[in-house]
């Protein structure tokens, strides 16, 4: 087990998986010459050469169009958006060709094709650079997603998406790219579609993915002062979705609060909260809360973004409401 | 005012009687506790018992007839009293539904204003669950016309109980009835922390947990078929636990001069009235088993040993620690022993054994001028005595008006276990141990 943080785990994902299969090949804007924009591929050039780190022009849709194409014909891409609010230019061919091809192929083709980078609000980087990208992807069937929160399973995830034969969005966070934490070294694969209890509660379930679930700790923390036992379940994989993991610690603690970085509408929680009150509807005790980026374009202003986006102390309210606490 | 006869639960799985006979006809004078008629149950042949006087103005299911459990089948009321409204009200006896029931206190409570107050029948009968102490057998069946709902605030909204869904399933898994249940949520709401407090505080359905204590004293007694109803009603009745109150009013004056020489004598301990209390309650208990018992569900346990819970308030609640052997201890060494008890309570440092297991609970508000007032059941325990203040209050003795220190005792009592006979002869026991007071030094 070594510490490193977010950003070297999903390197040495990265390094691990194009030294396993010759096949996997990293694409994107500045993922080669500069190390990547937010040097995830750091070293990657010198070590695999240019023909498997492959710089591109400013041109996403052009770019994941040559990736899908590449997985078409037998090869494993690694598709770099430098953040995934430039991603939408790419969506018709993550949504019409990656998702579709094994479905109207009838199976004939497969698309084993990645596409990764940071999703999510930093910090003041105002409505075009701040969005929480989820639901347009994991709309469409035929995509897995899966969005790490920890450093280990930064790696554990990267290395099975890349090893998967379906079209996998991984959503890292700029945030979480500084963080540390214990990576098991080598063969470290995390299954898409097994959530992952980060702490274990008895009195409410808080559901989460990615950054949120650092918020969603931080209001357990809380919550434990006030003698309220909050279950942390990090969901990894929204598509496939673990609901055995869902409706089996809502089962336990009869009440769920979910936080996400999307907005409300048709947010990742309105499938959540679905899920629960049709197949968890005699376990429940109060009807599930979500706690979302607000519905609006997110503010350029300090304060404002802070406002609008979800924190602890609102996670908090939301798990003593659904306590009858407040 | 006018009492309608309803059809009752007979037995405790009737769904609906018939009538065998009547045996008052109409226009005969009735009283409180009169037979009315002889209904056929699922079980066996019953009497039904009239719960109001006045004069058996209507009759509306015949000899032979059946309908089912709830429905109006007479009306009682006074001889010049307009109970046309009620009886066309019930005319479709065997179809209207027990729930509406619910509907009833209005027409009762108007009836009055309806009629000249010199023309007022007499009152109907008392509330069932407080039965008069006097030793006479309590009647199986409690079903009168006052509505039994004291749960009904979930249930306001057009008849639709609130509750989640884990308190639904919760309460299915028990058996409990949801409507046995007072919802703490949103809008009466029933939740889960209201199922579980059902459930702790033991229904009928689901028993309190009770332990076994090794090495203790007490017979089990299986309940009999009539314990069994008189259990099951009361509960449908009053919520899980069934209380009723009984009051005396003890003359301390003994007690108070035994007290006061007891602390002359500079012993190193000194006696509060509560102790006195305590070995006064524990000796009745002693002779009266029946009260020092648990709720089993389907028995009851009498304890052979006395262990008394004494209510102790600490910063966030109150907590009941135990006086073990009660009946058998010399006071000075009970009165020790609830002061080293009861400071521990406060600085929360009792352990289990020291505030569970007790057999029956005193509480005391004496100290803050408390006069009189009720203690609520500390499940399965039959009954709690609620102790007011030592006072001089004007008494009629012999004749005549003296001032005498006097203290007001109400015992709840668990009517599931106790009937008000029993809590009265116990209460009648205290009461002459207190009077007599020498027996707590021994």
């Amino acid at each position: 087990m070594a510490v490193m943080t977010y950003r070297d785990a999903l390197n040495e994902a990265l390094a691990e998986e194009m030294e396993r299969d010759d096949s996997v090949f990293l694409m994107g804007e500045e993922v080669a010459e500069y190390d990547g924009a937010y040097k995830v591929s750091r070293g990657l050039l010198d070590r695999f050469g240019d023909a498997r780190v492959v710089d591109t022009p400013i041109s996403e849709l052009g770019f994941a169009g040559l990736g899908v194409g590449a997985a078409m014909a037998g090869l494993r891409p690694v598709i770099e958006f430098m953040t995934f609010n430039f991603a939408f230019l790419a969506l018709d061919q993550v949504i019409n060709n990656a998702a579709k091809t094994h479905y109207m192929t009838n199976g004939q083709l497969h698309v084993p094709i990645v596409f990764r980078g940071p999703n999510g609000a930093a910090l003041q980087l105002a409505a075009q650079h701040s969005q929480a990208c989820e639901t347009y992807f994991v709309h469409a069937p035929g995509v897995k997603l899966v969005n790490p929160a920890t450093p280990a399973d930064a790696k554990g995830l990267l290395k099975a998406a890349i090893r998967d034969d379906d079209p996998v969005v991984v959503m890292e966070s700029e945030l979480l790219y500084n963080a540390r934490g214990d990576v098991p070294e080598g063969e470290h694969v995390v299954p898409l579609g097994v959530a992952d209890v980060k702490a274990e509660g008895t009195d409410v379930t808080i559901i989460s993915h990615g950054q949120m679930v650092h918020v969603a700790l931080q209001a357990a923390r809380t919550l434990e002062k006030e003698d309220i036992s909050a279950e942390v379940l990090d969901l990894r994989s929204l598509r496939p979705l673990d609901m055995e993991a869902i409706l089996g610690s809502v089962h336990k603690t009869n009440r769920a609060v979910y936080v996400e970085e999307c907005w409300p509408f048709t947010g990742i929680g309105a499938q959540i909260v679905a899920l629960i009150q049709d197949e968890g509807f005699d376990d429940l005790d109060a009807p599930v809360q979500r706690i979302t980026q607000a519905d609006v374009p997110m503010p350029y202003a300090r304060n404002l973004e802070k406002q609008s986006k979800p924190d602890a102390a609102r996670v908090v309210d939301a798990c003593r409401k659904v306590l009858y606490r407040n | 005012m006018a009492t309608k006869v309803h059809m009752e639960a007979l037995s405790p799985t009737m769904e609906e009687g018939q009538v065998v006979k009547w045996l008052k006809a109409e226009g005969d004078e009735i009283a409180a506790g009169d037979l009315l008629a002889e209904i056929e149950t699922d079980k066996a042949t019953m009497e039904l018992v009239a719960r109001g006087d006045g004069v058996l103005r209507a009759i509306l299911l015949g000899e032979g007839r059946t309908a089912p459990v709830g429905d109006v089948i007479a009306v009682i009321a006074a001889a010049d009293e307009d109970v046309s409204e009620l009886v066309a009200a019930a005319a479709p006896a065997s179809t209207a539904s027990p729930a509406a029931e619910v509907e009833e206190e209005p027409a009762r409570t108007a009836a009055p204003t309806a009629t000249p107050p010199s023309h007022a029948a007499p009152a109907t009968t008392p509330p069932p669950t407080t039965p008069p102490p006097t030793p006479q057998p309590t009647p199986p069946v409690v079903r009168t016309d006052t509505p039994a709902a004291p749960a009904a605030e979930a249930r306001k909204d057009g008849g639709r109980l609130r509750a989640s869904p884990v308190a639904r399933r919760l309460a299915r898994e028990a058996g409990l009835r949801l409507e046995a249940v007072v919802g703490s949520g949103p809008r009466g709401r029933i939740v889960k922390r209201d199922i579980e407090a059902a459930l702790a505080a033991g229904t009928a359905t689901a028993p309190a947990p009770m332990p076994d204590v090794p090495g203790e004293d007490f017979v089990d007694v299986p309940l009999t078929q009539i314990r069994k109803t008189i259990a099951r009603r009361l509960v449908e009745s009053l919520g899980p636990v069934p209380h009723f109150f009984l009051t005396a009013d003890a003359d301390m004056a003994r007690a108070t001069e035994l007290r006061q020489q007891f602390n002359e004598l500079e012993l190193g301990a000194r006696i509060s009235f509560n102790d006195i209390v305590i070995k006064a309650t524990a000796l009745a208990l002693a002779r009266h088993p029946e009260c020092n018992a648990w709720w089993g569900g389907d028995h009851v346990r009498r304890h052979n040993r006395v262990h008394i819970g004494v209510a102790v308030a600490i910063d966030d609640g109150l907590i009941t620690p135990v006086v073990r052997d009660a009946h058998a201890r010399p006071v000075a060494e009970i009165s020790n022993e609830v002061k080293e008890l009861a400071s521990l309570a406060r600085a929360k440092r009792l352990t289990p054994d020291q505030y569970t297991g007790s057999t029956f609970s005193i509480s005391n508000l004496g100290m803050f001028g408390i006069e009189q007032f009720t203690g609520v059941i500390n499940p399965p325990e039959a009954g709690i005595l609620a102790v007011g203040a030592v006072e001089e209050r004007p008494v009629a003795l012999d004749g005549r008006v003296v001032v005498r220190p006097r203290m007001r005792m109400t015992m709840s009592c668990d009517h599931r276990i106790i009937d008000g006979a029993q809590g009265a002869r116990f209460l009648a026991t205290l009461k002459d141990v207190l009077e007599k007071p020498l027996s707590v030094l021994l």
